[in-house]
């Protein structure tokens, strides 16, 4: 029967310069990979500018895919596609791993770090982060997860020797790959269903009616991305592996590999689940109330500034959650994707910024404590006017980045005008409010208190982790000030190439 | 075609595989319980390949189980980093951090 089916095979024609940011990471990895085998010690500094570049010249061709007017490219039979939407997530996720990697080129060289691997890991990871961006079929995409989460499992357990590391990683991997599993179950189910693994072609015959097995797959699907996203109740891995993992690792996961499961969660929910809305709505409501109130309530009480982030970045999440709760609704689909995108530009600006501050302050404190903060100002007014600015970013006051992300996730709740979506937004308003609480926290440590050990030598910023200061706070001002940049991008709506096809 | 057998068979070894991850502390076990709802996987896979009469499920299968090897050995790895490091693979135990 399957010797049937095959027929003469002919090569499908490719697309290069589509699917030239990938082949210029994969030749970086490759590179790199040969290059710490066989340089001696001391010339393994070369390697940092290597994953560097490669980084770098892997966005070279997603500005010039983005500047050519061929639109929508459509490749291996509509399994791969490269449009706008793909396009802007390719371009954060590459950015975003070259200030991770500028985070960490000083910590490398203090710390005991095994530098060739950990670039080959961090350049493997964005590998899956881009590819993710294009997959349109179920396998690409589980392919593509695979391929971000497993280095960053081990990046998270990088510090072998250090209890916390080890447990950091651990935790990290077991839930993560339990999430995959049931992922995969319900996505085998979805393929019972539809017979095939494309995800446009799921849409046309999953249909819209409900039968238990179709409710069974979607919730499987989804339950398997939140725990990627780290939404409540399956957030329990994030605290742990944030406050465990080198700081750089924590800002990679809390960044890029919470985007990349948004982004993922998005393709799967707007080109392969359109019709089935009647499951995911319910679903996407509950987990987004939950993870605000609970990530911002736990964030209160948090005296590690990294746990602190990291209970922030799961409330966060809450935020990005919440226009997907009515994106089944007539007319909304387009706001609430476009929403979803800016808050994920947003927030990786000023998180990533967060986390370069914190690990200017921790070069010279040695503390994690939020205490430590204290009286940062009056010896290092840049960086507490900069950090300042970042909490302002994530709490949404105007004009930092933060507040359009949130404009926008309320704008696609009102739009959509049902009981429940009001309610969402009353519960999301409420939790803006809260927030406060924390970010105002570390404010008041840095303006108002005394220093906590009357050590007031300056801080010294490196010049990597300077660079890396720049991009994240330039970029967060000019998403705020400028807002119509990002809502060009939110305009690809018609985004995800189902539309398209 | 015994699909249903298949399917039964498919969801019997999934809540084998879930209640083990719940219940086990012992990392070793976990890892096993997670193989288990991989070939689950597998198997439901499988049997709607041979239903649908496509091969688009028997290679799904080939990637997760291509896949499911290269997680075992990141997670055995990291099971023998924490064995070196506490003697033990008791989840239990891991309880460094709080709150």
């Amino acid at each position: 029967m399957l010797s049937a089916l095959a027929t003469a095979w002919t090569s499908p024609s490719i697309d290069y310069h589509a699917l030239a940011p990938e082949i210029i990471l994969g030749g970086g990895i490759v590179l790199l990979l040969l290059l710490d085998l066989f340089l001696p010690d001391a010339k393994k500094w070369v390697l940092t500018p290597l994953a560097s570049f490669t980084v770098l010249g892997a966005f070279i061709p997603v500005l010039t895919l983005a500047l050519s007017n061929q639109g929508v490219r459509s490749l291996f039979d509509g399994r791969y596609m490269v449009d706008d939407f793909s396009l802007v997530m390719k371009g954060l996720f590459l950015l975003a791993g070259y200030v991770v990697i500028l985070l960490t080129a000083d910590h490398l060289r203090e710390g005991d770090y095994y530098q060739g691997e950990y670039w080959f890991l961090l350049l493997t990871s964005l590998l899956g982060m881009v590819m993710m961006a294009s997959s349109r079929d179920m396998v690409s995409i589980f392919v593509s997860l695979e391929l971000l989460s497993i280095p960053a499992y081990m990046m998270a357990a990088w510090r072998k020797r250090d209890l916390r590391s080890n447990e950091a990683g651990m935790k990290y991997y077991l839930l993560g790959v339990f999430a995959s599993a049931l992922m995969l179950y319900g996505m085998s189910l979805l393929y019972g269903i539809t017979g095939s693994t494309k995800l446009v072609e799921i849409a046309t015959y999953l249909g819209s009616d409900l039968t238990s097995l179709r409710a069974l797959a979607v919730f499987f699907i989804v339950v398997g991305f939140a725990f990627k996203v780290s939404a409540v109740p399956f957030h329990t891995w994030a605290p742990d592996t944030y406050q465990g993992a080198p700081t750089p690792v924590t800002a990679f996961l809390s960044v890029a590999s919470k985007a990349a499961g948004f982004v993922a969660l998005v393709t799967v929910v707007f080109v392969a689940f359109p019709g089935s809305h009647d499951v995911w709505q319910p679903v996407f409501w509950i987990l987004s109330a939950l993870t605000m109130t609970v990530g911002n309530f736990l964030a209160l009480k948090q005296t590690n500034i990294v746990r602190m982030l990291a209970y922030s970045s799961i409330a966060q999440g809450g935020f990005i959650l919440m226009p997907l709760a009515v994106a089944g609704v007539d007319g909304v689909a387009n706001s609430a994707l476009r929403s979803v995108v800016t808050y994920l530009l947003v927030y990786a600006a000023t998180n990533l910024g967060v986390f370069a501050i914190v690990m200017v302050v921790a070069r010279k404190t040695r503390s994690g404590e939020i205490s430590s903060y204290g009286g940062l100002f009056s010896y290092a007014p840049g960086i507490a006017t900069l950090m300042t600015m970042f909490m302002a970013s994530l709490a949404g006051i105007p004009p930092f980045g933060g507040w359009f992300g949130k404009f926008t996730a309320f704008q696609s709740l009102v739009s959509a005008g049902t009981t429940w979506s009001y309610v969402l937004a009353i519960i999301g308003g409420i939790n803006s409010a809260v927030a406060f609480g924390y970010y105002g926290k570390i404010l008041r440590e840095m303006w108002m208190k005394p220093v906590p050990d009357g050590d007031t030598t300056p801080v010294t910023v490196y010049s990597s982790l300077g660079v890396a200061l720049g991009i994240t706070s330039i970029s967060t001002l000019v998403l705020g000030t400028f807002p119509g940049i990002v809502i060009h991008f939110g305009d690809i709506a018609g985004l995800t190439g189902a539309f398209i096809k | 075609m015994l699909l249903n057998e298949f399917l039964m068979l498919g969801a019997v070894l999934f809540c084998i595989g879930v209640y083990g991850v719940i219940v086990r502390k012992n990392a070793v076990l976990v890892l096993m319980s997670i193989e288990l709802i991989l070939n689950s996987v597998n198997i439901n896979l499988l049997a709607f390949s041979l239903r649908n009469n496509s091969v688009d499920g028997h290679t799904f299968a080939l990637y997760v189980i291509a896949v499911a090897a290269a997680e075992v050995g990141v997670g055995l790895a990291m099971v023998l980093l924490m064995y070196r490091n506490r003697r033990s693979v008791g989840l239990d135990e891991l309880s460094e951090m709080k709150g």
